[in-house]
């Protein structure tokens, strides 16, 4: 049948390979910023992971940042990458006799680490437990609101991250956008994170959240001091969880976290775990101390402790 | 006082013994000095000031100097319920054992007294209460009872024991919650 021959040859005949080259063609060419897209997207496009940035590349990475969040909020927004003091490792004490469950730490927090207003995202989760129960997670209760705290027969437990020793989340992280610093603390690289959320579901202490949609942040309330790994603003699409403060923290001389400041019981204790005089090892030496969920073996660097 | 004119004698005299003698054995015996000075600073209170840097005790306003009103009136020492001055102070802190004069001193009315007899200034409040409160005292002044803020690696404030506890009535008063997170099923989508 050479009638049919000659259309074959002439008809365009799509093969499956065919259509895959030029799926993956279009979907590798939509991923790619716009043509007309500013330099700094095409900058932002190629940055490389924090941990291999060499300095002049971070200082430009630093530069790049500032400039947009400064013009996004409309003041001077410090990025700061200040790196862990040599022979810190940093220790949480939460004093658990003391604790009302006022819920100030979680929204001094908050305010210091620009989390998103709207939708909400809380890192520390203030857990009202019953005294007759103990640590009984199965009956915490999150959503409580009385007029006035503590409640009779009540007892609060404020749940952050951990800052494991051996933090399960940075074990699945696909693309190392995780990791625990020298100093103990469990940071992100927002600008590295793919969004894929195993950590969120790897941590055991529900520490890890997520950013659904663009943060709702006004630009008055927006903490201008930020840390790279920290309170910097947070992309859409991209995990985000308590950092110990570490734009504070890892100032010689460093303050005290926001959560420390402002907690109205003083329940709650920072310090060096490897500084002998200092009141995280005191609470550790001389205090009923209990790590949560110890049988996971992730190591929490964060103590509860009961003073009295 | 004393102790720091003698100190201020000696160190000249250490600085003078350094130049003279061999280097090693001055050195040696100005740094033993030096931890011996230390020493009694920590271990002594009054001659040095108050040990641990505190705000402002918290007065109702207009209140102090109490000796503003109290120069004019004799003490009266008998125990009693005050009816015309004071009446606002409803004593709620062990108040079957004591009364004001056990902790205020009677001769001098803007200082506290201890059991002792010893009179301290309110910026050394924390010495009255830890007379009883051995416990917390001791875990204050390690920084683990009460609130501090500033420098974890550096200068640090302390709040006296009445910036949280009134003395008067110290059970810490029940506060209004800071508003719960939202629900899942109420987020908006």
């Amino acid at each position: 049948m050479p009638n049919q021959e000659s259309r074959d040859s002439q008809a365009f005949r799509m093969s499956r390979r065919k259509m895959m080259k030029g799926v993956a063609a279009v979907l590798g060419a939509m991923a790619l910023p716009e043509k007309d897209a500013p330099a700094s997207v095409w900058d932002a496009f190629f940055q490389k992971n924090f941990r291999e940035l060499s300095k002049p590349e971070l200082e430009k990475v630093i530069a790049r940042l500032e400039k947009e969040y400064s013009g996004q909020y409309g003041k001077a927004v410090k990025v700061h990458a200040t790196p862990p003091i040599e022979g810190v490792l940093y220790g949480y004490g939460l004093d658990l006799s003391r604790c009302i469950g006022c819920r100030r730490c979680a929204y001094g927090c908050i305010q210091e680490n620009n989390q998103s207003r709207e939708p909400q995202i809380q890192w520390i989760q203030v857990l009202q437990l019953n005294k007759e129960r103990g640590v009984d997670l199965e009956e915490a209760e999150l959503y409580y609101n009385p007029a006035k705290v503590p409640e009779k027969g009540h007892f609060y437990m404020p749940v952050q991250c951990q800052q494991c020793e051996r933090p399960p989340c940075v074990k699945v992280c696909p693309v190392q956008a995780t990791w625990k610093e020298r100093d103990g603390i469990t940071v992100v690289d927002y600008n590295w994170c793919i969004g894929c959320r195993y950590c969120m579901a790897a941590c055991p202490y529900g520490a890890r959240h997520f950013n659904w949609k663009k943060a709702g942040l006004p630009a008055a309330e927006m903490n201008p001091e930020t840390h790279y790994l920290g309170n910097r603003p947070r992309p859409v699409g991209v995990v985000e969880k308590c950092t110990f403060c570490i734009q504070r923290v890892r100032n010689t001389p460093g303050r005290y976290t926001a959560c420390v400041e402002v907690c109205p019981v003083g329940a709650r204790k920072f310090g060096n775990l490897l500084d002998p005089e200092s009141e995280i090892r005191y609470v550790i030496e001389n205090k009923r101390v209990f790590i949560l969920k110890e049988d996971l073996n992730t190591r929490p660097k964060f103590y509860y402790f009961y003073a009295t | 006082m004393k102790m720091e004119r003698v100190r201020r004698a000696i160190v000249p005299a250490a600085a003078a013994a350094i130049l003279c003698l061999a280097a090693s054995g001055a050195l040696a015996a100005h740094q033993q000095e030096e931890q011996g000075a230390k020493k009694g600073a920590a271990a002594a209170h009054t001659p040095h000031g108050p040990q641990f840097a505190v705000p402002k005790p918290p007065f109702s306003p207009g209140i102090f100097p109490c000796s503003d009103c109290h120069k004019e009136i004799r003490p009266n020492p008998t125990r009693r319920d005050l009816k015309d001055e004071h009446t606002n102070i409803v004593l709620n802190h062990a108040q079957g054992q004591r009364w004001c004069l056990d902790c205020h001193d009677t001769a001098n009315r803007d200082k506290l007294r201890l059991a002792s007899g010893e009179r301290i200034p309110h910026e050394e409040s924390y010495r009255l209460c830890g007379q009883c409160h051995g416990d917390k005292y001791r875990d204050w002044k390690a920084g683990v009872h009460g609130k501090r803020t500033g420098m974890w690696n550096g200068e640090k404030q302390y709040l006296l024991c009445v910036h949280c506890h009134n003395p008067h009535d110290p059970a810490y008063k029940p506060l209004q919650p800071m508003p719960p997170p939202v629900r899942p099923e109420n987020v908006r989508k």
